[in-house]
């Protein structure tokens, strides 16, 4: 339902992202590669396998969750699940000891912690469920508190911790894009796809869910069920991509907000696949600036947080002005 | 016909709707009116399935609006209520295009088109259609929602107040239109407003709320009586005959 010239203008852009990110996989995988291709390529396609499905489930989880609640400067992590992942990490560090949990095999890790965020969220939503509460506000309110309680707490033990040990700890708690573990990428790539399927068969429903709860309603839209089932995916995609990275929150704002800048339309079915673009091309690219022009110089993550913190900033200033 | 049977709902204890029993029949324009906090908003929200009522039911000819299917219930009724924001960025064709959503699903069709195009046309957006929604002001705003509602092409339509933020020309015009609507097409367009005088010139029924009680209904030369406005508002209210017209005065 556009005209020719915005529809041909958006195609160009999708086209253009798309062949901006298969050139960064491609610099990722060759550039500065050394010795024998037969280890470079699966060794590297390991970690470029990692990426792009971070990427794509950061990039989705924030546009659909800013979709249901019609927020283009909150993130998923408002509800708290950055604050449980860093408590979960604290308390395993301050009660086992440093050595024993980097001693972890990493697929108990994924599985622990996975299962504890999607508890978390399991009993945060049964308040949107449950019917106690049918406000998708309040159920924000709660996250955010329930966020500041984990914090505190993981502020606590942090405090008390040996000084050692907090170095370990402060080094799994910033997102590490170097050291994605080879052996959980099947189990996260058959998550993030599954979830990627059921968002694919809703995109006209998020569509018409962007336009508001009574809008929805009269349209003949089961709001209740399909912002519950909206919310359970984007606690999926949360989930899977902090369990292989850790926590990147600013992440998503600054692609989801770059893609509703670079393409001109609101329908999802444009927005989400180019939200994923960027989100790879900012992933790939800056880890291939990171390894090869800084040499391991920095933390993507650091430079990331860095500029989505900027772009936040300017949003806000942007809407206050506005 | 829409069948209100025993509606009730109350918030703390107050209540808001008050056992309410009513038949509307089908075909015509009837407009809802009575002072703020009569129960004018909650009874179209609930009919239009925002809200759900504490006990009673609402029936579409035969249709239970509790329980049927959300999509079915969206190719018989409309609904527009008063503040409109989409968070996403829109033109004024993609909202339109909303309207066509209970029909199919999002993939547009030639028929589908054809609607839009003459909702369009229909509120004068033609040459807006490509303009964003937030470069509109707020009558041309309120006249794309209605374009939406439109649109959806159902045989019931429900509007709260789509007289807001309207200038006395786009107000006129938008009464005439639903006028038309019903007349042309058997539409039934079930409208809360707030200008009396709006009701009795281009309503063929009123409904008189107060309280969370629907007091009175019938045709404008009944209800535009000085007494019951009078009443119904406790302000003094005089009517009179202009131009082969009631009036009221207040």
């Amino acid at each position: 339902m556009l005209p020719e010239s915005s529809k041909r203008k958006i195609t160009l852009r999708l086209s253009l992202l798309a062949l901006m990110a298969l050139a960064a996989a491609a610099l990722f995988m060759t550039l500065g590669a050394r010795g024998n291709w037969g280890f470079v390529l699966p060794f590297r396609g390991a970690k470029l396998a990692g990426l792009v499905l971070v990427a794509v489930a950061i990039a989705l989880a924030t546009v659909v969750f800013q979709t249901i609640t019609r927020n283009r400067i909150l993130t998923p992590a408002i509800m708290g699940f950055d604050a449980l992942y860093a408590l979960i990490q604290t308390v395993l560090v301050f009660t086992l000891g440093a050595v024993r949990v980097s001693g972890f095999d990493p697929r108990i890790m994924f599985a622990v912690e996975l299962v504890m965020m999607l508890g978390f969220a399991a009993l945060l939503y049964r308040w949107l469920f449950g019917g106690a509460a049918r406000s998708l506000h309040l159920l924000l309110l709660v996250g955010i508190i329930f966020g500041t309680f984990f914090r505190a707490i993981a502020g606590l033990f942090q405090r008390l911790i040996d000084p050692g040990e907090f170095l370990v700890l402060q080094d799994r708690l910033f997102a590490s894009f170097n050291g994605i573990d080879e052996t959980l990428l099947s189990t996260a790539a058959l998550i993030i796809v599954a979830s990627v399927a059921v968002l694919w068969r809703m995109l006209p429903v998020l569509d018409v869910l962007a336009l508001g709860r009574e809008h929805a309603i009269a349209l003949g839209v089961p709001q209740d069920r399909m912002v519950a089932i909206a919310l359970i995916l984007v606690t999926i995609l949360v989930a899977v991509s902090t369990a292989l990275v850790g926590p990147v929150s600013f992440f998503g704002l600054l692609v989801a907000n770059l893609a509703y800048l670079i393409l001109p339309s609101a329908r999802h079915a444009v927005i989400l696949p180019g939200a994923a673009l960027i989100a790879m091309i900012c992933l790939i690219g800056g880890q291939v600036i990171l390894e090869r022009v800084l040499s391991y110089g920095g933390v993507l993550a650091v430079v990331i947080e860095f500029i989505g913190g900027i772009v936040f900033l300017v949003l806000v200033i942007r809407g206050a002005a506005r | 016909m829409i069948q209100l049977d025993r509606l009730s709902k109350s918030y703390n204890g107050k209540a808001v709707l008050d056992d309410i029993r009513f038949t509307l029949p089908s075909g015509g324009v009837t407009a809802i009116i009575g002072p703020n906090g009569a129960g004018k908003s909650t009874l179209l929200s609930i009919i239009g399935r925002m809200i759900k009522a504490d006990s009673g039911r609402v029936s579409l000819e035969g249709l239970d609006l509790a329980t049927a299917p959300g999509a079915q219930i969206a190719r018989r009724l409309a609904v527009l209520r008063q503040d409109n924001h989409p968070a996403a960025r829109l033109t004024v064709r993609d909202l339109v295009a909303f309207g066509r959503y209970p029909h199919s699903r999002g993939r547009i069709t030639a028929e589908d088109r054809d609607h839009i195009a003459r909702a369009l046309d229909y509120l004068g957006l033609a040459e807006l259609a490509d303009r964003f929604l937030d470069e509109l002001s707020g009558g041309q705003r309120q006249r794309a929602f209605i374009a939406m509602v439109l649109a959806q092409d159902t045989d019931y339509i429900l509007l709260d107040e789509p007289l807001n933020n309207l200038d006395i020309r786009h107000a006129v015009g938008i009464m005439r239109l639903i006028g038309d609507a019903a007349r042309d097409f058997g539409k039934t367009i079930l409208v809360v407003l707030h200008d009396i005088n709006m009701a009795a010139a281009y309503c063929d029924r009123i409904i008189v709320m107060k309280g969370g009680q629907i007091i009175r209904h019938g045709p404008p030369a009944e209800i535009m009586s000085a007494e019951l406005l009078s009443n119904v508002y406790e302000t003094p209210v005089s009517v009179h005959s202009l131009a082969e017209r009631l009036v009221a005065l207040y």
